[in-house]
């Protein structure tokens, strides 16, 4: 039974007059893992995510949720996922606590469980305190994680989560990345999209790296490492015309590198030869080198 | 569809066993508790305004045609205008919620995206918000009759029905609104639908002058204006005097002006909504 995915996604098209947002899909994420998505802007993340929630409908190709057909079944895939969006939509015109206690009565949580839903959602955006605030009077911060509380507010077996530490503080963000562990450890399934390949490296059990619309790399972080830039980097510090030389000595050598600012990165540097390259310094490896390399963007 | 759609629900969900038909009832109420909530806060706003519009049109139409005009279809005219005015507080305060709400909950606060992700549908938001701006109309009603006793119109006891002719009316009318607000691109469009729609419906629906002496096709016009019926309606419970037929003939015309604005709102909106 439970060796059906959480998310199945089958050869899925969306497109968007001209423009293929998604480009035949295949994805399948298992359930009770945390999966993320990781894609430079415009890589079909959030066109994936509303495709999960029926807010947005294939073209072609199969998108199933927890065994829910979509579009079709919709409805009861959206009763068991908690959905996080990019863009902020919380209800300015309710308070904190009636945006959670609009959302349990949309879910339908009986009635009497419902002070306990809202309990739930003002604990995980740590916001009891301003329960009676106008949601409008709230910090940036605080708007992010009482929309992340209502995405949870029924306890959904499927979380969505679309960029959900974007503009949060350090501190505020390792807090949601341990709400992220909690739910998870509740045995829900985790879809994430993020920037922050940290993130990504740290919760994700297994990534996706999307570019145009199309699944380039799939695999846990470590894995997708090893497998496309090797077990360690070079990292050259200097000025244009260094780098330039750096570069071009590596690739004769038949490395790749990476440029990011003042730096080059030569991947595989394992294979170099320690005494003819002693400047710069080694480090470990990245998801982040694997995204680059596999994406050529770099990260916003 | 698949063999396997019954999938194992986790213990602690919330919402284990909740039925997902594709109308829920439970969800309409949700919206129009959301709806309850705001206007606990703002409800000034719409007192404010239902009193003060039918005091203008009182002194403004009631005296002065009244002093040109005695009688009009059996009623004094300012019995006439008096459900007209009572007609036209409905359009205004369905149909332009309708119209406003619509537009800036889809495009700038993206209200509606954060209720679809919810097992929620347009069809439960189109008809929760629809219904309360029903129930918000039938007291803009109560309080314009109101305010025509003292200008003093008496009204028979038929009157008990008019927020029930409100409901019904706004209800179709929020729909309305709704509809165009879901073909809107920008605030600009709401001249042309002030202009080519609000403008005509205030106008031709028999509120302030009887449509038999108008052109052919602004009384044809008329006889399709929901807000036509709206009025004879109102004029049927304040006064009396129609038969029967003529009053199912007129709520016949409110309920399928109704379904009619609600199945297109609906159909509007998700295109809007959904990519
Ligand atoms: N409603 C829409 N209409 C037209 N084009 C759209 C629409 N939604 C998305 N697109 C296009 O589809 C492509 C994928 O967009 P999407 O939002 O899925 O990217 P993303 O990976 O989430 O990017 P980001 O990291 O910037 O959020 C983009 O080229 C975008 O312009
Ligand atoms: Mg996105």
């Amino acid at each position: 039974m439970s060796i059906l995915p959480a998310i199945r996604l089958a050869s899925v098209v969306k497109r968007f007059g001209d423009l293929t947002a998604v480009d035949h899909l295949d994805l399948e994420v298992p359930r009770g893992s945390c999966f993320g998505l990781l894609g430079p802007n415009g890589a079909g993340k959030s066109t994936t995510m509303r495709m999960l929630t029926g807010q947005a409908e294939a073209d072609e190709g199969i998108v199933e949720v927890l065994g829910h057909r979509l579009p079709g079944a919709s409805r009861h895939a959206r009763a068991v996922s908690g959905v996080v969006p990019q863009v902020d939509n919380l209800d300015d015109e309710l308070t904190v606590e009636e945006n959670l206690a609009v959302t349990a009565r949309l879910q339908r949580i009986p009635r009497e469980r419902r002070q306990e839903a809202i309990a739930r959602g003002l604990r995980i955006a740590r916001l009891s305190e301003r329960a009676e605030a106008a949601t409008r009077s709230l910090s940036g911060g605080m708007r992010r994680r009482l929309l992340i509380a209502r995405g949870l507010v029924h306890a959904p077996e499927l979380v969505l989560l679309d960029e959900p530490t974007v503009g949060l503080d350090p501190q505020v963000r390792q807090q949601l990345w341990s709400t992220i562990a909690e739910i998870q450890a509740e045995g829900a399934t985790v879809l994430m999209s993020t920037h922050y390949i940290e993130e990504a490296e740290r919760l994700c059990d297994e990534v996706a790296v999307m570019h145009l619309g199309r699944v380039v790399a799939q695999g846990p972080p470590a894995t997708l490492i090893a497998s496309h830039v090797g077990r360690e980097v070079l990292e050259v510090d200097g000025a244009p015309p260094t780098l330039a030389r750096v570069e071009h000595e590596a690739r004769s050598a038949g490395l790749r590198t990476r440029r990011s600012g003042t730096s080059v990165a030569v991947l595989d540097a394992e294979q170099l030869d320690g005494q003819a390259w002693a400047q710069g310094e080694r480090r470990k490896p990245t998801l982040e080198d694997v995204f680059v390399v596999l994406t050529g963007e770099e990260l916003a | 569809m698949s063999a396997t759609t019954t999938a194992p629900d986790r213990g602690g969900s919330l919402t284990v066993g909740v039925r997902q038909r594709r109308f829920e009832p439970g969800v309409v109420a949700a919206i129009v508790y959301r709806e309850w909530r705001v206007f606990r806060r703002v409800w000034f706003s719409t007192a404010f305004g239902s009193i003060v519009e039918p005091i203008v049109f009182f002194v403004g139409f009631g005296f002065g045609f009244g002093a040109l005009i005695s009688e009009v279809a059996g009623l004094s005219y300012l019995e006439f205008m008096a459900t007209g005015t009572i007609a036209i507080g409905i359009m205004f305060s369905a149909l332009f919620p309708g119209l406003i709400n619509g537009y800036s909950r889809r495009t700038e606060r993206h209200l509606y995206d954060g209720q679809l992700a919810a097992p929620v549908t347009v069809a439960e938001i189109v008809a929760g918000e629809s219904l309360w701006n029903g129930l918000r109309v039938s007291v803009v009603a109560m309080v314009t009759v109101g305010v025509a006793f003292a200008f003093g119109v008496r009204m028979g006891p038929g009157v008990v029905f008019i927020p029930l002719i409100a409901i019904i009316s706004g209800f179709g009318l929020c729909a309305t609104g709704a509809a165009f607000a879901a073909k809107l691109r920008s605030w600009h469009g709401v001249d042309i639908v002030v202009g080519g729609l609000i403008a005509p419906m205030f106008v031709v629906a028999g509120t302030f002058f009887p449509l038999d002496g108008l052109p052919r096709f602004a009384e044809l016009f008329g006889r399709v204006n929901p807000l036509y019926h709206c009025v004879e309606l109102l004029r049927a419970a304040a006064f009396g005097g129609y038969g029967l037929w003529q009053v199912l003939g007129h709520l016949g015309a409110v309920l399928l002006f109704n379904l009619l604005a609600w199945l297109v709102a609906v159909r509007f909106v998700r295109q809007a909504l959904i990519d």
